[in-house]
């Protein structure tokens, strides 16, 4: 075990020499309120006569209410209101930017239900004057339920004969609208189908020895020929793994508080995306945008789970209206468990072809996803385009089946897919090597992608590809950082009881969109007001996205004042910060307004300056001649701005920008110097982010107890914007990856449908003592070169590398067959260890 | 009437300052009463509703029940006294360092500032079917839903399971029983003293709980006896993770040599049944032999005699096995043959 810990500084290495912004550390404006305590949660406001809700949770996996009998806890005084789901408006459509209609699912998940899809998911909710006073209240409440048949494995149900999770089948079925017409928008596609899949006994034979089944799928693709690929291999692996089920366990649980002011509705609540919230939460309520007001200045955490809220923040909001008071949803760790959302496991089997060089010519993926009862998450098949990309098969073929259960509901967690797409790969290229003789990091260099590496099927005509990848440099200054070869050549293989074991993986996952808007004024005193649009989940890209404008501009970042949280604060649109997409896509915005505000500053000059725009430079918080001369400070362009009008100070938008943002745009008018623009900078490929992931363990194996003694993670993410916050998302999602291998996990009970692991002693998130005291990271700072300021994404792609790193050590100290599945506890390793062989069963789900 | 969880009920709260007060409070409500020290186990049991008593005796004003006093005969330890207090103590590290070892491997550092040596070994089991309110033997129900062909046990009893088959959670409890301590126990007819391993009970005693204290009782003290000071020592805990987790299982042993010669030992394990369970068999095997690996090889397979998996706990027995062999021979160093 650890014993004394000391704080590393995680990477010797400068960044941005070229910089004097970015690359840089600093101490971000939110940093002093976290530390200190003064940072306002959504549960630390409070509201003039606020009440307190509580919610009754089913306590059956599946389950229709027949009868609802509240007349003793409504007597109760103090208790003011009960809401069901009778309560909640009627889903509504949603229109995209492109004005396409999504039809709104009346199968979808709600905020309360009559017909419960799983244990633990809220039923009704009551407000009163307290919680103690609500949470009697709903003990004094009575609900007749009809249970209904319930399934928790995707196996079972897949089986002929099968229970459903739902009452109409267990898969969803979505029927595309015919072929638009030459010059007709297409027909929005009719809401998802719930249909049955089941696969035949024949499917299933094989399945007690562990091998996945692998029957009719609901999706599939490939690519080249994977029978020739197969055909040419010297070595062919063909095994079945399963991932497990976590949840995104963010340490804010989503309270919500809600209250009505001037037909406005007010909610504070925890969310990863400030602006893309408000949308969310109309569509919800059934309500205008413009009628929303979101305030988030702080969240505990989202990892996938809060990407724009969460469905039940209506509830108070709703109660809110009923009582005509605000109203308070404290959620508790338990409930939390139930409705904070979960990765989904996978059961994966992957047949992979090598060459006696270890290059890799074919994989045949099946997958199946447990997506609990409600939306298909994407996991499944994101798993296939992650190995596509980072393996680079010539030819692969993915097929996947996503299975409904009454189980939590899924959503994306961190490296959706991704992370157990690598997970599952990883242990075969680490069996593949050991079979042919090679070493680790030599047979993941020549499978590594390179470059614009393609991925995925052939799509209209051609396949993706990334739009930079340097995953082999990564790997290379990882391996000497690590002293890789050193720790191979020296390592003592076990000393008493204690077995020492080496891993390496590859890792990857998207890191970035386009098209969003940057915006600020520089006001007529010379600051610039930055209102990011971004949710401040954590990552600090809230603020770090916004130096470039500093950068660009050559203003002290002192002088920038950055407001955030708070959607009456006049936003841009801004992305949703998830899929790691933010310091890709805001960082182009953020380029994108300060060329324009330079453009504007160059004009200003020119006018009153005379001579043309291109004749001025900016920088030093000045405008002026080129080579030396006339000009003005940013304070006194910001006044011509203002006095200009027009384009310059707010009162003309560009028309490209969004509607969002044009609002925004109307009401900064006169403020000062308005730069807004559009990111429409050239972008052709897929931003992916790569990380070379590295680790020792040491096992026990008297006691199957292991340690993590060392670990480094070498990033190649573009151009390092913040250090600090960069080593904090490196080693954070590496050690969320980790977790997955030493021991989070769902268990239930399948008798009786019920979650067992309901509190963290019970689900064992990994602690900051399992991970070693001087975990290592380091990126390369080499530019994307798709995007302006060259910085990508990173929260996601290190999770992958974090899990198979630590798997792929203990599967070199205790050998390749003791164990099929993650986690890897004392138990996996001793029982199998003991018998020889692996001895848990790796397709029985939820131990 | 439907449940909810996670929100603490109100009760009457009564904070006595004297051993006497507490007395009279517990006699006065009897069953009623619940007893609250370190509140580590208590105050889950309150915000899950599980357990609703209408009074709380919080005995964290109690002065006499906290600290560490030599006497005579040895150590006495107040019941209230923290974990931490009992891991930092000089004397008990110098002597006793079996317990210090295993209070400090109990949970986290915060809890260990919270947690008392009298809570660490009068806490419930952590079954996590009892501990979720289901109702099963040891809630007064009549099944064990651990103990079905698809029950979720990997943490569940290998040993002396009847009916029940949860876990003692305790880490200083094996330590306790190794050196032999005295549990001083009081109610309104006066005091009684037993010995470690008798405060613990198994479910073909009584079902429902884990210790010997009733309604009334009041674990007042732990004795520890100078039988043991300086003897050689070992104590281990295999955990999931580095911090918080219970054990999946534990082992303490104290041992006097003469020599070679194991003279006296006493060993203890706990996480295997509802009781820690002090290894008597064991004992009497290895006194008198030489310490070898083939002792403590022989003490190992001794000790699982008769242990009975369960369908996902049977590294239990593996483990068991080892760290007993391990509490005879002092060190982690066993060669694994492969």
């Amino acid at each position: 075990m650890p014993k004394a810990r000391e704080i590393v500084p995680g990477s010797e290495r400068k960044y941005g020499a070229q910089y004097k912004v970015i690359g840089k550390n600093y101490q971000t404006a939110d940093l002093y309120a976290k530390v200190t305590g003064q940072a306002k949660y959504a549960e630390d406001f409070r509201a003039d006569g606020m009440l307190f809700c509580k919610l009754l949770l089913s306590p059956l996996p599946h389950a229709r209410v027949k009868h609802i009998d509240a007349s003793e806890a409504l007597k109760m005084p103090g208790v003011k209101a009960i809401l069901t789901a009778n309560d909640l408006p009627a889903p509504a459509d949603s229109l995209t930017d492109l004005g396409t209609v999504i039809k709104a699912n009346p199968r979808g998940e709600r905020a309360l239900t009559n017909e419960p899809l799983y244990q633990g998911e809220p039923v009704l909710a009551v407000a009163a004057v307290d919680e103690y006073t609500a949470a009697e209240a709903i003990e004094k409440i009575n609900v007749e339920f009809e249970p209904l048949p319930f399934v928790l494995d995707p196996l079972d149900s897949l089986r002929p004969g099968g229970p459903n999770p739902r009452v109409e089948g267990n898969v969803w079925d979505q029927h595309q609208p015919p072929p638009a017409k030459p010059g007709e928008r297409p027909a929005s596609p009719p809401p998802a189908e719930v249909a049955e899949l089941k696969w035949t006994s024949a499917d299933f034979e094989g399945a007690k020895q562990g091998r996945l089944p692998m029957g009719k799928p609901t999706d599939d693709w490939s690519y080249g020929d994977i029978d020739q690929g197969f055909k040419n291999a010297e070595l062919i692996v063909d095994e079945s793994f399963v991932t497990p089920d976590t949840s995104h366990q963010t340490l804010e649980t989503r309270s919500a508080l809600a209250y009505w002011q001037n037909g406005k509705v007010y909610v504070h609540t925890g969310t990863q995306s400030t602006v893309q919230t408000v949308p969310a939460l109309a569509r919800w309520l059934h309500i205008d945008a413009s009628n929303v007001v979101l305030v988030s200045e702080y969240t505990g955490g989202g990892f996938g789970s809060k990407v724009t809220a969460a469905i039940t923040a209506i509830i108070p909001a709703l109660l809110s209206k009923k009582t005509n008071a605000p109203v308070m949803m404290r959620i508790t760790r338990e409930e939390e468990t139930f409705i904070g959302r979960g990765r989904p496991s996978l059961l994966g089997r992957l047949k992979v072809g090598f060459s006696k060089e270890g290059r890799i010519t074919a994989v045949d993926m099946f997958v199946i996803c447990n997506t609990g009862p409600y939306d298909a998450v994407g996991d499944a098949g994101a798993a296939a385009r992650i190995v596509s990309l980072l393996y680079q098969p010539p030819a692969m073929r993915w097929r996947g089946a996503t299975i409904m259960t009454n189980t939590p509901p899924r959503g994306p967690q961190s490296a959706p897919g991704g992370m157990q797409g690598i997970v599952m790969m990883e242990p075969i290229i680490c069996k593949a090597a050991r079979k042919l003789g090679l070493d680790q990091v030599a047979v993941r260099r020549v499978n590594c992608p390179e470059g614009k590496a393609d991925f995925g099927p052939v799509q209209n005509g051609k396949r993706a590809h990334c739009t930079s990848s340097f995953m082999k440099d990564a790997l290379d200054r990882g391996a000497e950082q690590f002293r890789w070869q050193e720790r191979v050549a020296s390592k003592p293989k076990r000393a008493g009881s204690k077995v020492r074991g080496l891993g390496v993986s590859l890792s990857c996952f998207f890191g970035g969109s386009t098209g969003y808007d940057g915006l600020f004024v520089i006001k007529s005193d010379g600051r610039i007001a930055i209102p990011s649009g971004i949710g401040n989940l954590g990552t600090e890209s809230v603020i770090d996205c916004h130096r470039v404008v500093a950068e660009v501009l050559g203003v002290p970042w002192e002088k920038c004042d950055l407001t955030w949280g708070n959607t009456t604060q006049n936003l841009p649109w801004t992305c949703v910060s998830g899929g790691s997409q933010t310091t890709h896509a805001m960082t182009r915005a953020a380029h994108a307004a300060a060329m324009d505000a330079k453009q504007k500053l160059q004009e200003i000059a020119a006018k009153k300056l005379g001579g043309k725009p291109e004749h001025y430079e900016v920088a030093h918080e000045r405008v002026f001649a080129k080579g030396g001369g006339a000009g003005m400070t940013l304070a006194q362009a910001a006044q011509h701005a203002v006095k200009l009008g027009g384009k310059y100070d707010g009162h003309e938008a560009p028309p490209d920008v969004n509607k969002y943002t044009k609002a925004s745009v109307a009401a900064l008018a006169g403020q000062g110097l308005v730069a807004v623009a559009k990111d429409k900078y050239p972008h052709d490929g897929t931003s992916m982010s790569f990380v070379a992931s590295f680790a020792e363990v040491e096992v026990d194996v008297e006691t199957g107890k292991y340690n993590i003694i060392d670990f480094l993670a070498y990033a190649d993410v573009g151009t390092v914007i913040h250090p600090r916050a960069l080593g904090g998302q490196v080693l954070g999602r590496s050690i969320l990856g980790i977790g997955h291998a030493i021991g989070q996990k769902w268990v239930f009970d399948p008798e009786y449908g019920h979650m067992i692991s309901r509190r963290f002693y019970q689900s064992k998130p990994p602690t900051i003592l399992d991970v070693p005291p001087n975990m290592q990271w380091a990126a390369l700072d080499i530019p994307d070169p798709e995007t302006p300021v060259g910085a990508r994404g990173i929260g996601e792609p290190p999770v992958g590398g974090g899990c198979a790193s630590i798997l792929n050590a203990l599967s070199d100290a205790v050998g390749d067959d003791v164990f099929r599945r993650a986690p890897v506890n004392a138990d996996t390793i001793l029982t199998s260890l003991e018998a020889g062989r692996p001895m848990q069963d790796p397709l029985t789900a939820h131990i | 009437m439907a449940v909810i969880r996670d929100v603490m009920p109100a009760f009457q709260l009564l904070q006595p300052t004297s051993i006497a007060d507490a007395q009279k409070i517990l006699d006065q409500y009897g069953p009623d009463a619940w007893v609250l020290a370190g509140g580590l186990d208590s105050f889950d049991w309150l915000k899950d509703r599980i357990k609703k008593p209408n009074t709380v005796v919080d005995l964290s004003g109690v002065e006499e029940l906290k600290g560490i006093r030599e006497t005579g005969q040895g150590l006495e330890i107040g019941a209230m006294t923290t974990l931490t207090e009992i891991a930092q103590h000089p004397l008990i590290k110098a002597k006793y360092s079996l317990l210090a070892q295993s209070a400090e491997l109990v949970a986290s550092p915060q809890i260990r500032n919270q947690g008392t040596i009298g809570g660490n070994v009068s806490q419930d089991t952590r079954c996590w079917y009892y501990r979720a309110g289901w109702p099963c033997y040891r809630a007064g129900g009549n099944i064990c839903y651990a103990d079905t062909p698809v029950g979720r046990n990997r943490e569940h009893a290998i040993l002396h399971a009847e009916r029940c088959v949860a876990v003692n959670p305790s880490d200083t409890a094996p330590a306790l029983i190794a050196l032999d301590a005295k549990f001083v126990i009081r109610n309104r007819k006066g005091e009684r003293v037993v010995n470690a391993e008798d405060y613990f009970v198994g479910p073909e005693i009584d079902i429902t709980r884990l210790t010997v204290l009733q309604p009334g009782d009041l674990l007042t003290a732990v004795r520890i006896p100078a039988t043991w000071a300086g003897a050689q020592f070992y104590f281990e805990k295999v955990r999931d993770r580095n911090v918080w987790d219970f054990p999946l299982m534990n082992v303490a042993s104290a041992m006097v040599l003469s020599g070679d010669t194991i003279q006296q030992v006493r060993v203890a394990v706990n996480g295997a049944a509802a009781r820690p369970l002090r290894l008597k068999a064991v004992e009497n095997a290895i006194r008198g032999k030489q310490r070898s690996i083939a002792t403590a090889e022989m003490a190992g397979n001794l000790a699982v005699q008769g242990a009975v998996p369960l369908q996902f706990n049977a590294y239990k027995i593996p483990l068991m096995r080892n760290l007993v062999k391990r509490s005879i021979t002092g060190v982690q160093e066993a060669t694994w043959a492969s």
